[in-house]
């Protein structure tokens, strides 16, 4: 089977896969609705108005195309991240990319922006400014003369994470002690619907990173040879490098900007792909991208149900998946390949 | 014939080391490789055989005199260009990600089209003949973590066979290998500059290796060139004492009347 055509069925399944969550998504909410009526009001036969129609267009298809969104960029910026560091382990959030992107956002937030079409470019335009700023310390904090030793990233990356979160305490205790409790919920990372002009906007933001990422697909596999032997086989390494690194900034900072640091999906899912289908990125970066859409999805579906009327932070939920896997993994793999 | 690459005084030095030593420099240094030769590098460690590597693959571009690779100046050509022309065989190869031995031996092909998304029909056949040339076929689906130093060997020289190069550049080609596989080895870079008219650029410290397959040997001591020519030539007892500084006997291999060296130990017995 050629390449091309192995992608195809991967993604033809994991699309599958996606679209059945999806289904179970849009039918249960803490609002009941009849599965009838969903059905007749997506084929447009239902009536056109009435609380059913605004609890199934108004709230429950843009949070699962937000929650489509945040898990699909992930995942590719995690994929994207791993790559580029050759460390499985990397990740937004583990690397402290979501902590800089976040602080850019509540800078954002504090000084009025909201959720119009001009604002989210804003606030997306801040996370991306937050997440390359950090990513840069991070990768000059951790880098010496032979590379990127794998302890001493992931080090550099709480450091900057913390240094971040304590930003994000003081701009938010000098501005207004009120609205803390609000972007504490939000910094754990919560799935809201978001307006369609703000989807928008999030959507081609994320088409834009998956873009810089998926087109170096091919010269990343080789990367994984290290930098001399990348250019050895003809990679310009630095340019793949730096737009690797620019599309997984991209990608974690509108999911920022969105729907707040939301941490693990990028290590779990692209892992657990890598693990399934081996690690050319040309196969694993698609895949990541249906496969985290689905994964945060069920994540954020099991949120808002599980304590309803009450939520959950879907943040809280892909933590108590993902520090697990963190574990199993630091104590396997990286435990033999770091120096 | 023009040469598939030669060095017209070429010189290098590396920024000011960061542990306070001196620079380490490539003085002054010419030569050239035509095809279907083997040309030995050899020389002490420190001698500038890595470096010189690393100046024909162009990861490092030389600050004083010119590359050329069949007759074009290396500066003006591409990375891909380099790359189609110029293989390098390293020691080793890092294993973060297992890949498998044919993705890792179709990552040759990315230089014939650095575009391309996956690999074609025509890219897979490339590959698998050069799995075969060096009999890693049957390893094809096996990841590369799980072979030993000496498969992991031929799959690397697989790969660099899949670019099509019209110059190799084996680094230390026997450093993992038993008596056995530095046997087929030999055997193997014979066949293949007979075959394909292939240039070889042979970087070793083993000297017997170097004198037994190198149609030219080229001795460099300290970033500069300190004697060139045939095995005979340059496996000079006065020479090589010189150069790395202990007491040797030059012989003549019993089977192939080709120059060997052995160390006279230094308490003398």
């Amino acid at each position: 089977m050629t390449g091309g055509a192995r992608l195809a069925w991967i993604c033809g399944g994991l699309f599958v896969i996606l679209s059945v969550v999806a289904l179970g998504s849009l039918l249960v909410g803490a609002a009941p609705v009849p599965p009838g009526t969903v059905f007749d009001l997506i084929t447009g036969r239902g009536p056109g108005q009435g609380t059913e129609r605004t609890v199934v267009f108004a709230i429950r298809l843009p949070r699962i195309a937000a929650a489509v969104l945040a898990g699909a960029a992930l995942a590719v910026a995690g994929a994207g991240f791993q790559g580029l560091t050759r460390n499985p382990l990397a990740d937004p959030s583990i690397l402290g990319v979501s902590g800089g992107a976040a602080f850019g956002v509540v800078l954002g937030q504090v000084s009025g922006l909201g959720q119009g079409i001009v604002e989210g470019l804003g606030l997306t335009a801040l996370g991306f400014a937050g997440a390359l700023v950090a990513g840069a310390a991070v990768y000059l904090i951790a880098s010496t003369a032979g590379g990127l030793p794998v302890h001493t990233l992931l080090l550099a990356g709480v450091i900057v994470g913390i240094f971040f979160s304590a930003a994000i305490t003081v701009l938010i205790s000098i501005v207004d002690t009120n609205r803390l409790g609000g972007v504490i919920h939000w910094l754990l990372g919560s799935v809201a619907p978001i307006p369609p002009g703000a989807l928008g906007v999030f959507a081609l933001a994320t088409a834009a990173g998956l873009w810089l990422v998926l087109g170096q697909a091919r010269a990343l596999n080789l990367l994984a040879l290290g930098d001399e032997g990348a250019l050895e086989l003809g990679v310009d390494a630095q340019r793949v490098k730096r737009r690797i690194f620019a599309g997984a900034a991209l990608l974690t900072g509108t999911v920022v900007a969105f729907v707040g640091p939301i941490g693990f999906v990028g290590l779990v899912v692209p892992q657990a792909l890598r693990m399934l289908l081996g690690p050319d990125n040309r196969v694993l970066v698609p895949a990541a991208l249906l496969a985290g859409g689905a994964f945060l999805l069920a994540a954020d579906t099991l949120a808002r149900t599980v304590v309803a009327p009450a939520e959950l932070s879907v943040g809280v939920l892909t933590s108590f998946c993902g520090a697990p896997v963190f574990i199993w993994l630091l104590r396997s793999r990286a435990g033999r390949t770091s120096p | 014939m023009t040469p598939l690459c030669e060095f017209r005084h070429v010189g290098f030095a590396y920024p000011v080391g960061a542990h306070g030593r001196p620079p380490f420099e490539i003085r002054d240094l010419s030569f050239s490789l035509v095809p279907g030769e083997v040309l030995g590098l050899i020389g002490p460690n420190a001698a500038g055989k890595t470096t010189v590597i690393r100046l024909l693959s162009r990861v490092l571009d030389p600050s004083r005199g010119e590359i050329f690779l069949a007759g074009r100046q290396a500066s003006r050509l591409g990375r891909a260009a380099v790359a189609r022309q110029v293989a390098i065989v390293p020691q080793d190869v890092p294993q973060g990600f297992p890949y498998t031995v044919e993705q890792l031996v179709l990552m040759g092909r990315f230089p014939h089209a650095p575009g391309r998304f996956f690999e074609n029909r025509e890219d897979l056949e490339i590959a698998r003949e050069a799995m075969a040339i060096t009999g890693v076929e049957t390893l094809a689906a096996e990841p590369l973590d799980r072979l030993s130093g000496g498969e992991r060997q031929r799959v690397v020289l697989a790969r660099a066979l899949a670019q099509r190069p019209r110059l190799l550049v084996l680094d230390e080609p026997t450093a993992h290998l038993d008596l056995r596989y530095q046997a087929e080895c030999v055997a193997l870079l014979r066949r293949l500059h007979k075959d394909d008219g292939l240039g070889i650029l042979l970087v070793s410290h083993d000297l017997n290796l170097a004198a037994e397959v190198s149609d030219r040997l080229l001795l460099m001591a300290g970033g500069a060139a300190v004697s060139a020519g045939t095995p005979e030539d340059v496996m000079q007892e006065s020479v090589l004492e010189a150069v790395y500084g202990c007491r040797v006997v030059v012989d003549k291999h019993p089977a192939t009347r080709r120059p060997t060296v052995n160390v006279v130990w230094p308490d003398g017995r």
